[in-house]
């Protein structure tokens, strides 16, 4: 088949693509609308705080609403903006031409849509979920309606998309590496990326059993969490944040290699310390499975426990400070650009330090009494999550959106975008640390004047507003750069190092025409020193073998989404029962399909490369 | 050697430090006013933990101004390549190091703290002496707490009486979802779980504390627990013990004695009505399964009505008239039928003869 006959619409190539580059653009529109959604949900809950006995929203409304804004961010926003940064560019970086399991890639991608779509159908199907984003069991068992169930089950299959996806950059990364990248030459992006994908493989499970546990108490009459018939709800505690612990990490690592990237990028300097950088990433790994008890302080698992757990907790502060003073030094003596990534990612330092900080303050057991379930919480876990991985997604979409889209996003709305949102973040989050110390819960929906909380809360909306206006502006940014944007060059900010920034922007299907050589750390920068333009190829230029888009990721997914809203109504609805086996057999009758028909993909041609080529270099 | 001056700097810096956190919040809820040994110990690991914090910061902060400054990249220089620096094992000796000695600088005070936090041991004492070793059992309910004083057979609500300058020993579940126990200003909070084994800690009131803070502390639920989670407020009058005594000596004897006849009146429809869930004696010998609704035997004396609106006939009424408006998802609601206006005058003269002080 030439390429010729496989143009068809648009849409239809979305929905059946498994080029790892056009997923990683499904990523980053789904989880940016899930982002968007996210931020309106936290609008909503600084608004109804901004002034005491609000009734902008009403009490239950409102826990509805934290509850879809956590579990959005994390699982619908965060996670799929990660993926989307991966997909981009890992690929690219090791010198590969699609990840290991390309139609994996597309399932992954679809369980997560249709997980997040199924989540946010609640609130039109008698309301979202309403037990926070930890979902604690005996809150979660007692919460009428289905909106837990929407949690339950709509992260079940998100999960699974996940994970999926995990063991898909596992793979990638320890078998489809150029010739000559060995480990210790793997960009830290890529390294973030591998352990942040051993972790996925790790937790997520935990996870899974934890909400199979919790469909079964709700949907089909178990007890695992009913201490009236031998349950126990420390239990989802416990598998809760066996998985939710090592999921800030999942979450972070990415975005310290995001910045890694671009530190060393615009410092024009190696990576200070790689080696110390890598042995402290997969450190920070280890250590991220030993600490999950931090979260549950104050149940009563008596000294012993809280002891080890805090001072494990602290260890994590060593290796994660090597990473700062690494950064920090890798700047040192560097001839510094300061463009939108690279203020994203000298804005990260000081913030992220603050949340590390705090986040070794929580450890302090005896004293985390006080902090636990107090806005100081809230204030720790903002300035990581949005000082660190929310910075680091920013600074990695204005960085790879060349490479994405081959057009340069403006600078000047772009800076403007981050100093609204760093403004903003700051003053919507550093109060709150004191509102938590002068005793302020969190998670609720409003308080009593005269307990001094009213100035703390105010300012602490204002900064919410700042936020709102960067994203807009990005917004706008993104819609000019559409219409009329520069085009880019391959090696876009012109000091790229790693191979992504060899192949032309955006990158072609098949991203290198002959797989490269590589010939030390930052390959194209050993390239660009020795004078030479291009890669040193690896192999002839011959045919590339590709595989076909297939539409059955979508079916799959589609069958389990089905699946799902039956087996919800079983109770309520005679014909639940039905459509949740429909839906089973939907997606089993897909993965037959998979199974039994042949598909052996595709050649591009080498004269149909070179004609691809020519007209690369041209634009 | 010259040790003065490190532990002279420390001392400032804690000062300067404990100066600018007093001024933080109210003196009956903040923790950063301390009100009892507990929130003592408390406020000084955070001193502690902020000092070495700010520390760090300062330092990070100091080299990130200085790199970010110097190194900007300069007109001119655009085709300048810095020297390609691989590492320095000596720095990063030094900033793996260091912050180990600190965090364990932090760690040993906060071991001892936690092991001392959870010292139970005279609660459980086979003869305790009940004089001078005082128990509250909390149970946490759907927006309301209970408090029950076992060695004296009493039983109270929403507000807790303590002695203070004495350990307080509390027993703590949750009859219903998991809900937590927090008096911000007196120490850290503990879970009430659902399952049967109970947790234990203990608190101090600090006498001069509680008069600053005017008699009374603030409690909190902390753990998310339902739509009203926000109002799940207790109230903690911390007394001297001899007053403390005379308080508990008055509850256990303490019964409706009703003279007014429009209270009568609120008598009779309470006894036909409310009774089943409430009881109106702090004397209360139902297992606590039947006790689904505050003890109102000292009502009369309530900080507040419902936990958080003030103390008064008109808050009372509005509470009896439609207790959905003021606590979103109560387990009153829909428990009684209408009540004219006349029925809720007699109710609340009654409710609030319920005295003991």
């Amino acid at each position: 088949m030439s390429t010729v006959a496989r143009k068809k619409s648009l849409i239809w190539d979305y929905l059946t693509t498994v080029d790892h580059k056009k997923i990683a653009i499904l990523y980053l529109i789904a989880g940016g609308l899930f982002f968007i959604m996210g931020g309106i949900e936290a609008l909503f809950i600084r608004i109804q705080l901004a002034v005491p006995n609000n009734d902008f929203v009403s009490a239950g409304l409102y826990n509805e609403i934290l509850t879809m804004h956590g579990t959005t961010m994390i699982f619908l926003a965060a996670m799929p903006l990660v993926f989307a940064m991966m997909n981009a560019v890992v690929p690219i970086q090791i010198g590969a031409r699609d990840v290991a399991f390309p139609f994996l890639n597309s399932l992954g991608f679809w369980l997560f849509f249709f997980g997040g779509l199924f989540l946010n159908l609640s609130w039109f199907l008698g309301g979202a979920p309403d037990a926070g984003w930890t979902s604690y069991a005996s809150l979660s068992l007692e919460s009428p309606g289905h909106g837990i169930d929407f949690y339950v089950l709509g992260l079940q299959i998100s999960g699974l998309g996940t994970l999926i996806g995990g063991i898909n950059f596992l793979v990638t990364i320890v078998n489809m590496r150029a010739p000559g990248m060995t480990y210790m030459r793997m960009p830290l992006f890529t390294w973030t990326t591998f352990v942040a994908s051993a972790l996925i493989l790790f937790a997520f499970p935990p996870l899974t059993v934890g909400l199979i546990f919790l469909m079964m108490d709700r949907l089909f009459g178990g007890n695992f969490f009913d201490p009236a018939l031998g349950g126990n709800t420390i239990i989802w505690e416990h598998l809760f944040w066996i998985f939710g612990h090592p999921e800030v990490y999942i979450l972070v690592l990415p975005a310290f290699g995001i910045f890694s990237e671009i530190i060393s990028t615009f410092s024009k300097k190696r990576l200070f310390g790689y080696s110390s950088m890598v042995f402290a990433t997969v450190l920070i790994g280890f250590l991220g499975f030993m600490v999950w008890a931090h979260h549950m302080f104050t149940v009563g698992m008596g000294p012993i426990a809280n002891a080890i757990f805090a001072v494990a907790t602290m260890a994590i502060a060593v290796p994660t400070g090597i990473k700062i003073f690494n950064w920090l030094f890798t700047m040192w003596g560097g001839s510094i650009r300061f463009t939108t990534p690279m203020l994203y990612a000298v804005g990260f330092i000081p913030s992220f330090v603050m949340g590390g900080v705090t986040g070794v303050m929580n450890a302090t057991a005896a004293a985390d009494y006080q902090y636990h379930d107090s806005y100081f919480v809230v204030a720790h876990f903002h300035y990581v999550i949005v000082g660190g991985v929310v910075f680091a997604l920013l600074a990695g979409a204005h960085y790879w959106w060349p490479k994405m889209f081959g057009k340069m996003l403006s600078e000047k709305l772009g800076k403007v975008t981050f100093w609204l949102f760093f403004i903003g973040f700051h003053l919507t989050f550093f109060i709150q640390h004191f509102l938590g110390l002068m005793g302020m819960p969190r998670r609720v929906f409003t308080y009593l004047p005269g307990q001094g909380w009213e100035t703390g809360n105010l300012i602490s909306t204002i900064g919410a507003f700042f936020m709102a206006a960067g994203t807009i502006v990005l917004l706008v940014n993104i819609v000019i750069t559409t219409v009329k944007g520069k085009k880019a060059e391959a090696d876009a900010w012109g000091d790229g190092r790693t191979l992504e920034w060899a192949v032309s922007s955006p990158a072609p299907e098949y991203n290198f025409a002959q797989t490269p050589l590589v010939r030390g750390l930052d390959a194209l920068w050993v390239e660009k020193m020795e004078g030479k333009k291009g890669l040193t190829p690896a192999e002839p230029l011959g045919d590339i073998h590709m595989p076909n888009p297939s539409f059955l990721p979508f079916v799959i997914s589609l069958g389990l989404f089905i699946s799902a809203l039956g087996f919800m109504y079983h109770n309520d609805h005679s014909w639940g029962l039905m459509v949740g086996i429909v839906g089973l057999l939907i997606t089993f009758g897909a993965m037959f399909l998979r199974s039994v028909i042949d598909d052996h993909g595709y050649h591009i041609h080498k004269e149909e490369i070179i004609e691809a080529e020519k007209k690369g270099a041209k634009a | 050697m010259k040790k003065w001056l490190l532990n002279w700097r420390l001392f400032s810096l804690f000062s300067v430090m404990a100066l600018v956190l007093a001024g933080c919040g109210e003196p009956f809820i903040s923790a950063l006013q301390p009100a009892g040994e507990v929130a003592d110990m408390q406020y000084s690991l955070m001193l502690l933990s902020t000092a070495i914090m700010v520390l760090v910061i300062l330092v990070v902060t100091i080299i990130f101004v200085y790199v970010v400054i110097r190194f900007r990249q300069r007109k001119g220089e655009e085709n300048k390549i810095p020297k390609q620096v691989e590492g320095s094992h000596k720095l990063e000796i030094i900033w793996t190091v260091i912050p180990i000695i600190l965090l364990i600088i932090l760690a040993v005070p906060t071991v001892k703290a936690t092991f001392e936090l959870a010292d139970v041991k005279p609660m459980n004492k086979e003869n305790r002496d009940k004089e001078k070793t005082l128990v509250v059992n909390v149970r946490a309910n759907l927006y309301w707490w209970e408090f029950e004083y076992p060695d004296y057979g009493v039983i109270t609500s929403q507000d807790l009486v303590v002695p203070t300058d004495e350990r307080v020993y509390f027993n703590l579940k949750a009859s219903d979802v998991k809900h937590s126990f927090w008096i911000p200003a007196v120490g850290g909070k503990m879970d009430t779980n659902v399952e049967e084994s109970k947790n234990q800690f203990w608190l101090e009131f600090d006498q001069e504390d509680a008069e600053k803070a005017g008699g009374i502390f603030y409690g909190k639920c902390a753990e998310l627990c339902g739509p009203s989670h926000a109002l799940m407020d207790f109230k903690v009058k911390a007394v001297p013990r001899d007053e403390f005594n005379q308080w508990i000596e008055k509850m256990k004897n303490a019964k409706p004695v009703v003279t007014d006849p429009v209270a009568k009146e609120g008598e009779a429809i309470f006894n036909k009505s409310c009774i089943g869930c409430h009881a109106v004696t702090p004397v209360d010998n139902r297992p606590e399964q039947a006790r689904t609704a505050p003890n109102l035997g000292n009502f009369g004396d309530r900080e507040r009505i419902a936990g958080i609106l003030e103390h008064n006939e008109e808050n009372l009424k509005k509470w009896l008239k439609d207790p959905e408006s003021i606590k979103p998802g109560n387990t009153m609601t829909n428990t009684y039928g209408k009540l004219t206006d006349e029925q809720i005058d007699a109710l609340t003269k009654y409710l609030m003869s319920l005295k003991v002080e």
